[in-house]
């Protein structure tokens, strides 16, 4: 879904194998996903090569992310109701959250990191190889760490759904992946249009850390302890919302707290693909105004 | 000594350099600030004087940590990368043969850093916290050199742990997932993610303990008046304490990681 937006805007003719030029070129889409998969593959065995710290960043990984469902824990010895919502309700908000935004942290979490190129010019050998340079990115140092918040994630998930008295219907079951794979590709989204931000202010790549870690923060919360403004604004300016709070709320039969139609609780997959078109556009925009450093 | 003090010169300048990356980061402890906030917010409107903070009290603990949260590199971050990757990569063989102790000299740049981030990243999310929010300033002027005592004792305490990890790399060669740990329990015992006081039973005793609280709990209730006379001088015993301790822990381990070091020729 990633590289299809972005690919689809591009039509680069695709040259025959012949005595010339012997290797035939695929698609742009599946140079990206291939590309992507043979460097990620790369960073495994690179990060296999430490085992016992590989072991010890999973557990850390796993156990950063449990420290925020323990602190929520936490915050129930004392109240049984946080905003109006019990336990089992805000740990379906937060499962639901953490594995959208684990799965995307997986595959595009070092996104962050073109700053630090542009800086120091690596980002230069990426443009030379013949490969698509967001691929390469994204793939970059990629982290299997990152499986441990996915993990803790669903495990949250899993304690929701097994706690919550919902009455189910083949639409709210459905819901819950369209969730979480809508969810993730909105924080993609995210990810690709900060890194695109990063080619304009080299060194700002913690502005993207407020809307992707303090993004998947906010929606572990109910909308109701929040600003009626703030809700308003990660609803309408930049979508949060939509990975979870509105269609979660659906499942749950509860009001939006800003005052919306039921039905957008399924417009999530179109919201995911508006932003990835904008964020494709953020991200061409950026590489071709890049200019190298030329160190 | 002078030369101590020109490295932490040079550090404070260092982090100065990058503005860009000071503004981005003041935004981001803002946002979470905010989110901080709302969330104690339908907490103590549920249990008002919970931990014996009012609500006004505990938005101060918020941005507080917000302030403090690089300062004292509860979630690491500053010098201990660097150092790793020297041991990692053997250059530490050429900082053991120079006339300066190692140890001092970390820490003089680590102090340098944390004055930076202090006014860099602690000032300005403080300021925009107060004027969002009623937030529970000290009443006699005397709090704020006792609060800044703290927070500088807090500093050392979180460089002497973080030094001590970064000597374990002497053995793990690769310090990211030691470091890493280190990081999260600094996250959670520091008070960062929910005061200290608010944990349960044992639990909310052994945190209370731990070198960690010097990080945050400490210094958070110095400036929120909860700690004065007597109970000040406790304060400050325990983090010097945890601070003289973990130095001297680390200074041991540095002693019998450079036994260890085996310089390959050229």
């Amino acid at each position: 879904m990633a590289e299809s937006v972005v690919a689809a805007a591009e039509k680069v003719p695709v040259p025959e194998a012949s005595e010339d030029f012997p290797f035939p070129e695929r698609p742009r889409l599946l140079e990206g996903v291939r590309a992507y998969g043979l460097i990620m593959a790369m960073w495994v065995r690179s990060t296999m090569a430490y085992r016992a710290s590989f072991a010890m960043t999973l557990f850390g990984d796993f156990a950063v992310t449990a420290f925020d469902f323990a602190t929520i824990l936490l915050m129930f010895t004392h109240v049984d109701a946080l905003g109006g919502y019990t336990l089992p309700e805000i740990a379906l908000l937060y499962g639901l959250s953490a594995t959208a935004f684990g799965l995307c942290d997986l595959l595009l979490g070092s996104m962050d990191r073109v700053g630090r190129r542009v800086r120091d010019g690596t980002l230069d050998t990426l443009l030379v190889r013949p490969v698509p340079v967001l691929a390469q990115v994204a793939a970059d140092r990629f982290a299997l760490r990152r499986l441990g918040r996915i993990t803790q994630g669903l495990l949250v998930l899993g304690y929701a759904l097994v706690s919550l008295d919902i009455a189910w219907t083949p639409l709210k079951v459905l819901m819950l992946p369209m969730m979480v794979v809508s969810g993730a590709a909105i924080f993609g989204a995210i990810f690709v249009a900060g890194a695109a931000f990063q080619f304009v202010a080299q060194d700002a790549s913690e502005v993207q850390n407020s809307f992707t870690y303090g993004g998947t923060t906010l929606l572990q919360y109910p909308p109701t302890i929040f600003a009626k403004d703030l809700v308003r604004g990660v609803t309408f300016v930049v979508p949060l919302a939509f990975v979870s709070w509105l269609p979660a709320l659906y499942v749950l039969d509860r009001e939006y707290p800003v005052d919306l139609p039921e039905w957008v609780a399924f417009l999530p997959p179109l919201v995911a693909v508006a932003c990835w078109a904008l964020a494709g556009l953020a991200w061409r925009t950026g590489l071709r105004a890049y200019r190298s450093t030329g160190s | 000594m002078r030369l101590y003090a020109v490295v932490a010169g040079g550090a404070f300048r260092r982090y100065a350099t990058y503005r860009t990356a000071t503004a981005a980061g003041v935004f981001t402890n803002t946002v979470f600030g905010f989110i901080v906030a709302y969330t104690y917010i339908a907490l103590w409107d549920a249990r008002p004087q919970l931990g014996g903070y009012d609500t006004s009290q505990a938005l101060t603990y918020v941005w507080l940590g917000q302030a403090l949260l690089m300062a004292c590199a509860m979630m690491g971050g500053g010098f201990e990368d660097e150092l790793t990757e020297r041991i990692r990569t053997g250059d530490i063989a050429v900082d053991l043969y120079r006339p300066v102790d190692l140890q001092l000299w970390w820490l003089a740049g680590d102090l340098g850093r944390a004055a930076f981030h202090l006014l860099g990243r602690g000032v300005v999310p403080m300021f925009l916290g107060a004027l969002a929010f009623d937030l529970a300033l000290p009443g006699s002027l005397w709090t704020w050199p006792a609060f800044f005592v703290s927070v500088f004792l807090g500093v050392v305490v979180s460089f002497a742990l973080r030094y001590l990890v970064a000597m374990s790399a002497f053995w793990l060669m690769d310090g990211a997932g030691a470091m890493r740990i280190v990081s999260l329990a600094g996250l959670f015992f520091s008070g960062m993610l929910l005061p200290l006081n608010l944990f349960p039973g044992l639990l909310g005793e052994v945190a209370r303990m731990l070198p960690w609280s010097s990080l945050l709990q400490v210094p958070a209730d110095v400036f929120l008046g909860k700690h004065a006379g007597w109970g000040l001088v406790e304060a400050y015993a325990f983090q010097g304490g945890w601070a003289v301790v973990l130095l001297l822990a680390g200074r041991l381990l540095q002693t019998a990681a450079t036994r260890r070091v085996v310089v390959q020729g050229g």
